[in-house]
């Protein structure tokens, strides 16, 4: 399976190869990315525009729950809101997936089954990634085997930041081929890379490996999705399309709670990938509070009063 | 450096949401003059969105302050009093210059609104005995009623007594466990805004009182209109804004309390129907235990 672009072939030859060119890419100005991120924040979106924005997003919606505590019956509750988020107005549009552990992916597969939804699931020993390979391959396959239609990995953080690039290259290749028609999602878990330069160098093993998404963050540690680290990142799939003609999705999760914040992330996504990313297949949103302020906010544009918790699903 | 030569540091006056001392999110000020029309200040002039703000941060401190004991509540409510009672020369200051009164006529208002604190801060841990109890039911039943707050209030405080009939209205509203979102006086913010520094100051916890200021029309409407705002008291309205506001409160069932008087003698001693405005009663039915035809009972 060809899932190295031909353009990139010698980056991956060798451990020593792929550091180079790790090494070769530019580094990151950092405040000048903040800045940048920043100032595309102050954009005012309203009226029409912000109907569209809200709905957008609401379908780019990952809706997750990754909890110790998560039932069948969490799940099964779940994936009905996600076909039908606002059971008062039927023009809603459901969200682009369901999110969950591998096994739950059984019973949200069988919850949406005909929705359109999709099912994804987190794996690889998910969140901390601290498993033999072949305990993650099988993490993996479960989860491909119940049913899912994604399958959201973590790369092994303690190899990346150790040096060992070629060591995290090749097990997403290895989690790749475990995948089979599903897609995958890379979770870099940036809170823990330290620098924007390792964010934009795991971004790269990520798209040399073939992922069909990359993920920032399992929503588990301190700092999660940051306007400026999805930015950076939407900076790699654009530059990795213009090299390669391969276009790569991303998700941002954890930490984006209001529609505010989505907003401004889809005018990010604008700004630096274009509008070929603005459609759930390239881009999404890691969330599950996030859905219930959009909604208000749907429902204050509708109604023209202020909604309240009282108006959406308790979850 | 003689006083002639020194610079006067004025304030900024802010609103105070969520515990915290933001300005308008519009950006906006207006000008508060006195009652003779000089300058006295800029004041920030809210916009819907900032009492959208006050409504989350209401919302999200309802849970603690409603489930806190009344014992608990009376002695924040009292510490109020205490810090009002050490600021009490800039409260004079204010309202003489916000309401045309002599220093005198002006402190006395302000005691009043000292001992208006106090008053309510005694009622916390009363009123359930005087607004539920025991019901008699013709069953072997024990059936009580006990008061509940209703939820977040807004509140548009009076528009002429600034301090003493913004404390009457503010007190009652939250002794009973609701969380408030004030507008203020539009005319005469300045105490209102001022009370925010006290109530900071006073272990009352961020969010139990929200204060703005800036148009009333303006920032009634939303508040009547929104779907997480339990209840309205429309004091501070004019009857044919109370009227259009009273119509939007129904949508979502509202408590609505109707202005009184607009000159009302805020001075009176209040009685207790403000505080029983904003209460909704739960009542319990309970088995007595009643062991059948010998008559004994638990």
């Amino acid at each position: 399976m060809p899932t190295t672009a031909p353009a990139f072939s010698d980056a991956t030859a060798s451990d020593s190869a792929l550091r180079r060119f790790l090494f070769g890419l530019p580094g990151v100005d950092a405040v000048g990315l903040e800045a940048r991120a920043a100032s595309l924040g102050t954009r005012s979106i309203k009226t029409t525009a912000k109907a569209y924005a809200i709905d957008l997003a609401i379908s780019m919606i990952d809706l997750t729950t990754l909890e110790g505590a998560d039932t069948p019956g969490k799940v099964r509750a779940l994936a009905a809101k996600a076909v039908n988020p606002d059971p008062t107005d039927r023009t809603t549009p459901r969200t682009a997936a369901v999110c969950v552990y591998p096994d739950m992916a059984a019973t949200a597969a069988a919850a949406l089954a005909g929705s359109g939804v999709k099912v994804a699931s987190v794996a690889t020993a998910f969140p901390a990634g601290r498993a033999a390979l072949d305990v993650k391959l099988a993490d993996v396959r479960d989860a491909v085997a119940a049913g899912a239609d994604e399958i959201d990995m973590v790369i092994d953080r303690g190899a990346f930041l150790s040096g060992r690039f070629l060591k995290v290259y090749e097990e997403i290749l290895a989690v790749k081929a475990e995948c089979g028609a599903a897609r995958l999602k890379v979770i870099f878990e940036t809170g823990e890379l330290s620098t924007y330069d390792n964010i934009r160098r795991a971004s790269w093993i990520g798209m040399l490996a073939g992922a069909d998404f990359i993920k920032t963050s399992t929503g588990k540690v301190a700092t999660n999705a940051t306007p400026a680290n999805t930015l950076l990142m939407l900076e790699a799939v654009r530059d990795f399309r213009a090299q390669t003609g391969v276009q790569i999705g991303v998700k941002p999760a954890g930490g984006i709670r209001t529609t505010k914040d989505a907003v401004k992330f889809l005018v990010l996504v604008n700004e630096t990938a274009g509008e070929d990313w603005l459609d759930p297949h390239w881009f999404r949103f890691g969330a599950s509070s996030l859905l219930n302020d959009l909604l208000m906010q749907r429902q204050k544009l509708s109604t023209g009063r202020y909604s309240g918790p009282d108006y959406v699903t308790v979850d | 450096m003689s006083d002639q030569n020194r610079l006067g540091v004025f304030k900024t006056y802010k609103l105070y949401v969520g515990g915290k001392f933001p300005r308008s999110e519009s950006g906006r000020v207006y000008e508060v003059t006195d009652s003779k029309g000089q300058w006295l200040a800029n004041a920030p002039q809210s916009s819907r969105k900032d009492a959208r703000d006050a409504v989350v941060a209401a919302r999200k401190a309802f849970g603690g302050w409603s489930g806190a004991t009344a014992y608990n509540r009376g002695q924040v409510l009292y510490r109020v009093a205490e810090m009002l009672e050490g600021r009490k020369d800039q409260f004079v200051r204010e309202v003489a210059a916000s309401e045309g009164l002599s220093k005198s006529k002006a402190a006395a208002v302000v005691d009043a609104a000292i001992d208006r604190w106090v008053w309510y801060a005694g009622w916390t841990d009363k009123i359930g005995q005087i607004s539920g109890g025991a019901n008699p039911v013709a069953g072997p039943f024990f059936n009580l009623s006990t008061p509940e707050p209703t939820g977040v209030v807004a509140v548009l405080a009076p528009r002429k007594s600034s301090l003493l009939g913004l404390v009457s209205v503010i007190a009652p509203v939250i002794a009973t466990g609701n969380t408030a979102v004030v507008v203020a006086s539009a005319d005469a913010p300045l105490p209102a805004l001022s009370l925010g520094e006290v109530l900071a100051t006073s272990d009352v916890p961020g969010g139990v009182v929200n204060i703005l200021s800036g148009v009333t029309a303006e920032l009634a409407a939303p508040l009547a209109a929104h779907q997480d705002v339990n209840a309205i008291d429309l004091t501070g309205a004019d009857p044919a804004l109370a009227k259009e506001l009273e119509i939007a409160a129904a949508d979502n069932l509202k408590r609505v309390l109707r202005p009184g008087p607009v000159d009302a003698d805020w001075a009176a001693s209040p009685g207790t129907h403000r505080l029983t405005a904003f209460l909704e009663t739960k009542t319990v039915w309970h088995p007595t235990g009643a062991l059948g035809a010998a008559g004994s009972s638990y």
